[in-house]
């Protein structure tokens, strides 16, 4: 098994039909396979053990993704948001590491040591007019590194996951179909190539042979115009980029995409509130939560358009409830809610996200496997599911807070707040406090032209929840920090908070 | 006659068409295309005869499974021979799509 051979099927089934645009320029399926070979030629020859990118998306992103696995070479997406100091910390991990970037970090990569770095201009323009050497057959060991990727470390030091190809392949043999796409489809994609969503997104629609329409900064009017210009019929966002794409269409009767058949989320927690007020938007599109880790080679549940419209016509409230959730699991996959010994939960019981399955790694670069022997992989995502399987994630089992022996799931506490008319954002963490060991501390961000005091959100906790549930401190800020994909920074918060109780 | 270990690939001996394991029945598995034995994507087809009766053709990116769904088969590249495990032949597997999540 190699991703290549996933590309290698495309280009003989479509090589004519577009496989990614960006800009005014595309490449077509042919033309990536071409340029993967020349690409993959030059790595070998530089001798070069990685193939790391550090850019935003662009035409290079697909052809060193291939290059890499046609040359043998794990490929690792770097996080263009991190400072010099930081690139050089994980360039140290992964060298000899041959580097495509853009211009401004050339200087700044080419006095590290064992780093041969190219300019993604120069980088594409040799793998374009270059093709690829006869000779050079790529591996179908299944067991080859495909992807190095490193976690984004909200809970702590960035490490490298370690994908294989055959967890890549299986995820895409087991949920795409192939060449499934019609010539007139176009996927968008707006996530970063570092994250986990941005290379499947990529995989899958080679396999698919859908065409990409790469946007590589995203804000919410680009990506409407873009949406737009190339008439996308599907997409993938994060929670985030949802919610600030319907405030800019705060005030209009629908979106005004007629082409959007799917669009799908996750990388998040969905608030309820954004995802009922966009099915409203984008009446004749189909939503799809999909929920999966780095470690997981991506989606490992889907709530799906069936679902979306059955819970939110529901008058049930336990199935009106499904669209916080993120679904079932795949076929592949196999699911199991754990308590902290490791024995099985029933339905409604919260426990700690396990799950198995060909397209499950669990691995870290230089560290043990965290797969169990049987394959069972602990995700540290704490959850349940209902009595009909459906999947509810309630955050990192890492941010529990546990208060005088009481375990407190954050995610259920902000849930809550949620719910409050003046609340637009919240975040809950545990902190320090003599008597309990750790208290539950609340940061609020207001609606605008609204307003509610501490008092009034205590009580309004404490009168829907346990009165130890209940925050100690109520705070008021002007936003909360995200990371560029839409993840709370809850350790940032956390010392936030301490500092103001203190 | 030959070990099918999941992730590796044959190649019909009479026709282009490779395909990929997916699964297969643990020991020896007499799979075969245009009627005569698959063989190693390495190897050489060697003269082996093409048989009418297995001519349907395999089409790319499309999988077969046999009867009791053990054996399942990816086509990598499309040929002429049909599929079949000894004489049954294989049916074409028909997954329900999954909707598009990335």
């Amino acid at each position: 098994m190699n991703l290549m051979m996933l590309l290698e099927m495309a280009s003989q089934g479509f090589a004519d039909r577009v496989a990614f645009t960006n800009g005014d320029d595309t490449l077509s399926y042919g033309e990536l396979f071409s340029a993967a070979g020349a690409a993959a030629a030059a790595v070998k020859a530089s001798g070069c053990e990685q193939l790391a990118v550090l850019d935003v998306s662009s035409l290079a992103v697909p052809i060193s993704l291939f290059a890499s696995a046609w040359a043998g070479v794990p490929f690792v997406p770097l996080n263009y948001r991190l400072t010099d100091s930081e690139i050089e910390g994980l360039a140290a991990q992964i060298t000899p590491a041959y580097f495509v970037s853009g211009d401004e970090r050339v200087d700044a990569l080419s006095k590290l040591p064992d780093v041969q770095v190219t300019s993604r201009n120069s980088f594409l323009e040799e793998a374009r007019s270059g093709s690829p050497p006869p000779d050079l057959e790529w591996s179908m060991d299944p067991e080859d590194i495909a992807i190095l990727l490193f976690t984004s470390g909200t809970t702590g030091a960035p490490k490298a996951a370690v994908l294989r190809h055959k967890h890549m392949v299986s995820y895409i043999l087991g949920s795409v179909e192939f060449g499934g796409a019609d010539e007139d489809h176009a996927a968008l994609v707006c996530v970063p190539p570092y994250h986990i969503a941005g290379i499947s997104a990529i995989a899958s629609s080679v396999f698919a042979a859908r065409r990409v329409a790469q946007l590589p900064n995203f804000d919410a009017e680009g990506w409407l115009d873009l949406a737009r210009s190339e008439k996308a019929t599907n997409a993938f966002v994060v929670p985030t980029m949802l919610s600030r794409i319907i405030d800019v269409l705060e005030g209009s009767e629908t979106a005004d995409l007629p082409h959007l058949r799917a669009l799908s989320y996750g990388g998040g927690k969905m608030p309820q509130s954004v995802i009922e007020r966009a099915m409203k938007l984008f009446p004749s599109t189909d939503f799809t939560n999909a929920y999966g880790l780095t470690e997981t080679s991506s989606t490992i549940c889907l709530l799906d358009p069936d679902d979306h419209r059955a819970a939110a016509s529901s008058n049930d409230p336990a199935v009106r409830r499904r669209l916080t959730s993120v679904g079932r699991p795949l076929p592949s996959i196999e699911l199991s809610i754990r308590d902290d010994e490791g024995k099985p939960l029933p339905a409604g019981e919260r426990g700690e996200i396990y799950v198995r399955g060909e397209q499950v790694s669990g691995e870290y670069l230089g560290r043990a496997s965290t797969l169990a022997s049987d394959g069972w992989f602990p995700t540290r995502d704490g959850g349940s599911v209902d009595s009909e399987g459906y999947l509810f994630v309630e955050g990192r089992i890492d941010d529990v807070i546990v208060r005088g022996g009481e375990n407190m799931s954050p995610g259920e506490i902000e849930d809550v707040l949620l719910e409050h008319p003046a609340v637009s954002d919240a975040a809950v963490v545990g902190i320090p406090d003599e008597q309990w060991g750790e208290a539950v501390a609340a940061a609020i961000v207001l609606k605008e032209g609204t307003s509610a005091d501490a008092d009034e959100l205590k009580s309004w906790v404490k009168q829907r929840l346990r009165s130890s549930r209940t925050p100690q401190l109520v705070a008021f800020r002007d936003e909360l920090p995200y990371n560029e994909t839409g993840k709370l920074l809850r350790r940032v918060v956390r010392t936030d908070l301490g500092v103001a109780a203190s | 006659m030959a070990q099918l270990k999941a992730g590796s690939r044959v190649k019909s001996a009479v026709c282009n068409a490779e395909l990929m394991v997916i699964a297969a029945p643990a020991g020896d598995v007499d799979v075969r295309c245009g009627g005569a034995p698959m063989i190693d994507i390495g190897a050489d087809g060697g003269g082996a005869a093409f048989d009418p009766n297995f001519k349907e053709g395999v089409a790319l990116g499309k999988r077969y499974v046999n009867e009791s769904g053990d054996l399942e088969l990816l086509c990598t590249k499309p040929g002429e021979g049909s599929l079949s495990f000894a004489d049954e032949p294989l049916k074409l597997k028909e997954a329900k799509p999954l909707p598009s999540s990335d």
